[in-house]
């Protein structure tokens, strides 16, 4: 199973693969104008999400929303998500190829 | 699933990059290669390779409005913000360069210029802004004379404005003149007014910037831009609420506003916008005859089903901007919806973000930002209470960002 979907990623993903996480994936997709396509970032300014530990994006994403991590803008969009949609997108971004 | 059933799966539909081409589950038909309709067709191939993705664009080339003010002050150029279509074509999307000058809804196909039609399972419509140009007496003569310029869609425009703002007599006047919101990038205008001092302040100290505004007051960033202009261009720019203009008398060099006329050496006036030309003659056009109305579920368009319409040309949900983060999302609330139905599934709600940046000198930006989610009792997307918000102050930091934003959302919509 494990290299089965291994292979997906390195040939090309059939459909059947998505779908089970669409709401996660859909909600990511918002953040790909500053972070890039599925959290790959194209510029050294912002973090590149992918691959990250999801526990570490969850971390951020709550001390952003609590006031406890400075920023320029994360404090300001973090507070428009839920602690559901915060580990959601943690858990997607985490598990994408870096 | 088993290896061999996987492959069996990925032979049974077409993918880009993979030896078998095989029949399409679909064809999507995406009209206008902008932020919206670029990344609607990258995304629906990114989500099910399996449909078929053609783009129809009557340019060779996209040209970004973000960073475009930049180009006016001389601190970018016209390829900086320009992207080709070819990273598009490496996601299995077909780019067709040419122009939908029809839409049969009933019958599942759109007319191009160069003659024949193209059947869609789905539509989605990206068409921009065109300008209503009879609320401006005067206006189209004037422009086709080269003497007033909106330079409110990136390109000939754009290189035309910067020709003339940099032979400009020291001394001169540039006149921006703004129309009524809602318009194109609420921040727009007051970018331009700052980049332009910037570049008088540099090159041609003793002109100034003369900002007439339809609106009562900045529509966007108030406090930022003012702060900015007070500390940075306070000799330059004079800034006049309420002051819609009404004609343009291009070889006196005049904007006539409702109570009194003001001249200029470079007239820069931008018309009242609506949905392009196309919406309108597909009957997406819902509402004061200018914008269209759309499901914020689906982006499906009130008035023509099967029709999905994004970017700038739709009526816009309550604290939207019309900008270029926005038609991106947009469209990948497009795509998300046009993969589900046509594989038969409901499509979800999303949430979405916003985030425009706006150069106030050649490197310091500020900023606003928003999230906004599905509603259902209001029936709209709205922003998400306690979310949001600008800039504390403008900052090389922020410029430093708003090149960073710039440089993604390109990748995310075009590469």
């Amino acid at each position: 199973m494990v290299r089965t979907l291994a292979l997906a990623g390195a040939v090309c993903l059939a459909p059947a693969a998505f779908g089970q996480d669409g709401t996660a994936r859909n909600l990511a997709s918002a953040c790909a104008i500053c972070h890039g396509t599925d959290g790959r970032a194209v510029t050294k300014e912002v973090t590149p999400l992918a691959g990250l530990p999801r526990e570490h994006i969850a971390a951020q994403m709550r001390a952003f929303r609590d006031g406890q991590r400075p920023a320029t803008v994360m404090h300001q969009l973090a507070k428009g998500y839920t602690d559901a949609q915060i580990d959601a997108l943690a858990a997607w971004f985490s598990s994408q190829k870096r | 699933m088993k290896r061999r059933e996987f492959l069996k799966l990925a032979g049974a539909v077409s993918v880009a990059g993979c030896a078998t081409p095989a029949p399409s589950k679909a064809r999507v038909v995406v009209v206008g290669g902008g932020f919206g309709g670029a990344t609607a067709a990258k995304y629906i191939r990114k989500w099910d390779p399996s449909i078929e993705v053609v783009l129809v664009e009557r340019e060779s080339a996209f040209v970004s409005c973000p960073i475009s003010n930049l180009v006016l002050g001389g601190y970018s150029s016209l390829a900086d913000i320009s992207r080709n279509y070819d990273a598009l074509r490496r996601h299995g999307v077909q780019v067709v360069r040419d122009e939908v000058t029809a839409i049969d809804a009933p019958k599942k196909t759109v007319r191009l210029a160069r003659g024949g039609e193209l059947a869609y399972e789905r539509l989605i419509v990206s068409p921009g802004i065109d300008f209503n140009f009879g609320e401006l007496q005067g206006y189209e003569a004037a422009m086709q004379a080269g003497s007033v310029l909106h330079a409110w869609k990136a390109g000939p425009q754009t290189a035309a404005l910067r020709t003339q703002l940099e032979q400009m007599r020291d001394g001169g006047v540039y006149v921006l003149s703004i129309p009524m919101a809602p318009y194109r990038c609420p921040p727009g205008p007051y970018e331009r007014a700052s980049i332009v001092a910037a570049y008088f302040k540099q090159a041609k100290p003793r002109s100034k910037v003369l900002v007439l505004d339809a609106n009562p007051d900045i529509t966007s960033k108030a406090g930022l831009f003012k702060r900015a202009w007070s500390d940075l261009y306070p000799k330059i720019i004079e800034y006049r609420g309420n002051s819609r203009a009404v004609a343009v008398d291009g070889n006196a060099r005049i904007v006539k506003l409702e109570l009194d006329d003001v001249k200029g050496d470079v007239l820069n006036v931008v018309p009242p916008h609506r949905a392009a030309d196309l919406a309108e003659k597909a009957g997406l056009i819902t509402t004061n005859n200018r914008w269209c109305d759309v499901d914020w579920r689906t982006m499906e368009s009130k008035a023509v089903k099967g029709v999905h319409v994004l970017g700038d040309a739709t009526l816009s949900a309550p604290a939207m901007p019309k900008s270029a983060s926005m038609a991106n999302n947009h469209a990948k609330i497009a795509a998300a919806a046009v993969v589900e139905l046509l594989n038969g599934r409901n499509p979800e709600p999303f949430k979405i973000i916003n985030t425009c940046y706006s150069f106030v000198s050649p490197k310091e930006a500020i900023r606003v930002s928003s999230v906004h989610e599905w509603e259902p009792t209001q029936g709209t997307l709205v922003a998400v209470k306690g979310s949001g918000g600008v800039s504390a102050a403008r900052s090389e930091a922020e410029g430093a960002y708003a090149w960073s934003w710039a440089r993604t959302i390109w990748a995310d919509s075009l590469a």
